[in-house]
């Protein structure tokens, strides 16, 4: 993979930082929606699964200076993922239109190459089987798998929703491939209540990502080491924006 | 062989040595064809268990007796889902009486019209978890944009032939799948094909099929 295939259309996530109050509906949301378990020990960093998180980010300044935001880090879908070259056995690749980076679990052998890779710590290990509270089963989403013990899995921007999609598109005599703004987001976008999640194709000018991404405020996470991420943040706050990337002192901050 | 026939030795003494290298090679052709025969038709047959559907349908009765359209049961819903088989209460419409004189109206009237009942049909194609497919992109339209399928064409390149009666189904004891569930490399057929991989839809990305 290291030529970098171009797509017509490119999925992406615009997170209006300061919209954010950090109150984790997007991770909620993302859990259920995408069948991951209740943890006995959801605290627990290390065997938690996020697909979704949010970081608390702070400027480190005393009380009247001191300020914080809330970052949302989902799977950035990078336009040149580390995650896929380093793959032995091609279970995540990146070769569908949207860019969406694939994880396919039958595949996986668990060996957490990607993860290693992954500079956003986007992807998660099943340290066990998947035990859902009895009754819970029934809310599991029908057109996500269940992952087993020993595989790898990440963030897949919803897939599915982007399928169920193209299927109305299909049943409609629209053309699946040009979907309109909002016919496709996802479940965190769709949580998020304060709005700060905005969803979409960034490069169909129809799509209101498609100017997002243009703000001045507009940042990507470690731009600088070239995984051109699909995902962008927002804000208007300088010391935020400067924590999204190792700026040297001297430096000064982009946007 | 020359060797032989130069030395010294009786002839009779040369052919009952022959024969016996012939024994010690016979139990070498029947340990193959015994390894054969486990291998391709034993094992194979042992692999699977067979059943029959619990009602026998047939599809000529509905389409050519009845004059059923297709449509009429296996329809895309307008959110672009499949209604795939109908459920009791749809058939019912028009099986609310007993209609002939099978043994196969009368089950299905007495064990499932009556009491309400889902009949547990048993899917010759159904797919693991780990597989997306939708039957909405797969439909006559989209593939005779550039082919000339007839609509039996293009459902029997997946589908089991159904026509007269339901076939037998075969389950794999191991994984519990069917025999006739598409393998990969049956719908890579079309997925893998060359001329598709310029078309989006039919393109062989591993999240257009897998989930």
């Amino acid at each position: 993979m290291s030529a970098t295939q171009e797509f017509r259309i490119k999925w992406g996530m615009v997170i209006d930082l300061d919209k954010c109050t950090g109150c984790g509906s997007c991770m909620v949301a993302c859990q259920a929606e995408n069948n991951v378990a209740p943890a006995e020990d959801g605290l627990n960093r290390r065997r938690a699964l996020n697909w979704l998180l949010v970081y608390r980010l702070s400027n480190g300044k005393p009380f009247p200076d001191h300020d914080i935001a809330y970052l949302p880090r989902p799977c950035m879908q990078c336009g040149k993922p580390s995650c896929v070259s380093v793959c032995p056995v091609v279970a995540t690749t990146k070769d569908e239109e949207g860019g969406i980076v694939s994880q396919v679990t039958p595949r996986c052998i668990g060996c957490r190459y990607c993860m290693a890779s992954c500079p956003y710590h986007a992807r998660y290990f099943n340290w066990h089987d998947p035990v859902w509270p009895a009754g819970m089963e029934k809310t599991l989403t029908p057109d996500v798998s269940v992952r087993p013990r020993g595989v790898v899995e990440k963030c897949t921007f919803c897939h599915h929703r982007l399928m169920a999609a193209k299927d109305r598109a299909y049943a409609e005599g629209r053309d699946p491939e040009k979907l309109p703004d909002g016919a496709y987001v996802t479940s965190c976008t769709e949580a998020c209540p304060n709005g700060a999640i905005s969803f979409g194709d960034v490069n169909n000018p129809e799509h209101k990502v498609h100017e997002l991404i243009k703000s001045p405020y507009a940042f990507r996470l470690l731009e600088r080491l070239g995984t051109d991420p699909q995902v962008w943040y927002v804000s208007r706050r300088e010391w935020v924006r400067r924590l999204g990337d190792n700026y040297l002192n001297n430096e000064p901050t982009k946007g | 062989m020359e060797d032989r026939q130069e030395s010294t030795a009786p002839q009779k003494e040369v052919c009952s040595r022959f024969k016996c290298r012939l024994c010690g090679v016979a139990p070498f052709f029947v340990g193959i064809v015994v390894a054969l025969v486990f291998g391709w038709w034993l094992f194979p047959t042992l692999m699977f268990n067979s059943q029959e559907q619990p009602v026998q349908f047939t599809h000529d009765t509905h389409v050519n007796v009845a004059g059923l359209d297709c449509n009429y049961c296996h329809k895309i819903r307008p959110d672009g889902t499949f209604s795939a088989i109908p459920t009791t209460k749809e058939c019912a419409v028009c099986h609310q009486v007993l209609l002939g004189e099978s043994r196969a109206e009368r089950v299905f009237w007495d064990e499932y019209v009556r009491p309400g009942k889902e009949v547990a049909w048993l899917i010759y194609q159904k797919q693991p978890d780990n597989v997306f497919f939708s039957h909405a992109p797969h439909s006559l339209e989209n593939c005779n944009n550039c082919h000339e399928f007839s609509k039996t064409e293009l459902c029997l390149f997946c589908h089991v032939n159904v026509k007269d009666k339901a076939p037998t189904y075969h389950e794999n004891r191991l994984s519990g799948y069917s025999k006739d569930t598409m393998k990969m490399w049956q719908c890579e057929r079309c997925h893998a094909n060359p001329n598709h991989l310029a078309g989006t839809a039919a393109n062989n990305a591993c999240f257009v099929c897998h989930k």
